[in-house]
């Protein structure tokens, strides 16, 4: 596996979102401010997210970047730097 | 609570049942509940008629296990209907009260009737299935009308108010029908939290707690751990939290009738909001004695359970205590109304970088501050703060929480 588009990994983070908030609107989404503001998630949902975009994307989130995916636009950075390194 | 009524037999005679299936409607004092079976098999007899008011503790009904055929099962002598059932010293979710123990002794598996306080439920006068149904079947709760007067709302009024419906309404306005779930919610919230404040004198205690030890470990646990296997911060908490009510019992437990009945058991209620509004508080089951591994997958089965509408009378029935993890939302400190007839309730506020002193120096630590709000009936100010200083003491260690 090497590079997605950032539309890929875009809607990855949609699915994954979707699973956990189903009365989520993704084309609510403001892509530069805090996810957790726009949508009611908590930290068993943030896990549970994780976990999906583990399941979609095939790569490993360690704990600690966590922070990476505090908004649409750094998550989207962080997984495509994450997926281009993984092999 | 120590009666309810048989409303609804869910399974009959020859029936296979699953363990955790819901197989009667039972109606107590506190609302309708759902009555689980604990053994799979094959239902043998019904012993108890609809309609007949049972103690709590009764033979229900009959099972028969794999292998075992009727003629095992011995013949059950008639069971008198009992009008009133007089006060009896025990624990809601913990006593039975046994009027059959020559049953008992032959092992038969039985059904009992399940001890329950549910609050979600409660003046609502409808079995949790039935709620279920209707909503499925877009049935207003509130228009449905029952065979008899006042009588619990049963699925069978659901089915026949589903089936008038899509005589006379037009598709249109079959949405509009739909029961709104979150109103019946805020009123059960409302008539519990208002007893609360009516009854219970309330004392709260605070204290900040130095997380660095947990959050540390919880930072190396998790790194050795696959992503579906990580553990949330609030599991250790949980687990020190039980621990700690064990050092302190008055705080476990419930008052009922004017006085303290201690729980030997830790059952955590976790408040779990949910989505859109409103929140149940249901038991994680002996919290005290499971690993944190253990607690973790109870936590996330409850939790998925929670948000699907698919809780157990169990779970409803049996915490002896609350844990409100409210700081996950970015408070610092929750201080909780206490769940009658519990007497205790534990929050926990956000974890966040804090100056702390120690040894003369300032230093920068990872702080939560803890709290308890307690039934003053039930104990005082220096046994609350000798708890939280347990939970504290407890969270210095996590590597013995396991």
């Amino acid at each position: 596996m090497t590079s997605r588009s950032r539309e890929e990994l875009q809607n990855a983070i949609f699915d994954a979102l979707g699973a956990v908030a189903p009365e989520m609107d993704s084309n609510a989404i403001v892509p530069e401010r805090p996810l957790r503001e726009q949508i009611d998630i908590d930290s068993f949902d943030f896990l549970n997210f994780i976990i999906r975009l583990h399941e979609i994307l095939g790569i490993d989130i360690p704990e600690k970047d966590y922070a990476e995916l505090l908004t649409l636009n750094s998550a989207v950075e962080y997984l495509a730097r994450r997926c281009a390194s993984h092999q | 609570m120590e009666a309810g009524t048989l409303v609804e037999w869910l399974v009959k005679p020859g029936d296979e049942v699953q363990r955790g299936q819901v197989v009667a409607v039972v109606e107590t004092q506190k609302g309708a509940v759902d009555v689980e079976i604990w053994e799979a098999g094959t239902v043998d007899k019904l012993v108890v008629e609809t309609g007949k008011k049972v103690p709590v503790g009764e033979l229900l009904a009959l099972l028969r296990v794999a292998g075992e055929s009727a003629a095992e099962i011995p013949e059950i002598p008639e069971i008198p209907e009992i009008p009133e059932i007089p006060e009896t010293p025990g624990m809601p979710g913990v006593t039975r009260i046994e009027t059959a123990p020559t049953i008992a002794a032959t092992g038969s598996p039985r059904v009992e009737t399940a001890p329950v306080y549910m609050a979600t439920s409660a003046r609502l006068r409808i079995s949790p299935s039935a709620r279920k149904l209707a909503e499925e079947l877009g049935v207003d709760i509130a228009s449905v009308q029952t065979a008899e007067p006042g009588a619990v709302i049963s699925r069978a009024d659901i089915e026949r108010a589903a089936q008038a419906k899509t005589k006379t309404m037009s598709p249109a306005t079959t949405k509009a029908a739909a029961p709104d779930w979150h109103a019946q919610m805020r009123i059960a919230i409302a008539a519990a939290m208002s007893r609360s404040k009516r009854e219970i004198p309330h004392y709260y205690l605070a204290t900040d707690i130095d997380m660095s030890a947990v959050s540390a470990w919880l930072v190396a646990e998790n790194l050795k751990r696959d992503v579906a296997q990580r553990l949330l911060p609030v599991v250790p908490c949980m687990k020190a939290v039980a621990l700690a009510l064990r050092e302190v019992p008055e705080l476990n437990g419930f008052w009922i009738d004017g006085a303290l009945r201690p729980s030997a058991a830790v059952h955590l209620g976790m408040a779990i909001a949910m989505r859109g509004g409103g929140l149940v508080a249901p038991a994680i089951h002996d919290a005290d004695k499971k690993s944190l591994d253990q607690l973790m997958a109870d936590l996330r089965d409850l939790i998925t359970r929670v948000r699907s509408g698919r809780l157990r009378s169990s779970e409803m029935s049996d915490p002896t205590v609350t844990f409100t993890n409210l700081g996950e939302q970015g408070v610092e400190g929750v201080f909780g109304v206490i769940y009658p007839p519990q007497v205790a309730i534990i929050g926990l506020g956000k974890i966040t970088e804090r100056p702390w002193v120690e040894d003369g120096a300032v230093v920068v630590r990872k702080v939560a501050t803890a709290t308890l709000a307690a039934d003053h009936r039930a104990s005082d100010g220096h046994r609350g703060g000798l708890f939280l200083a347990a939970l504290g003491r407890l969270l210095q260690e996590p590597e013995r929480l396991r």
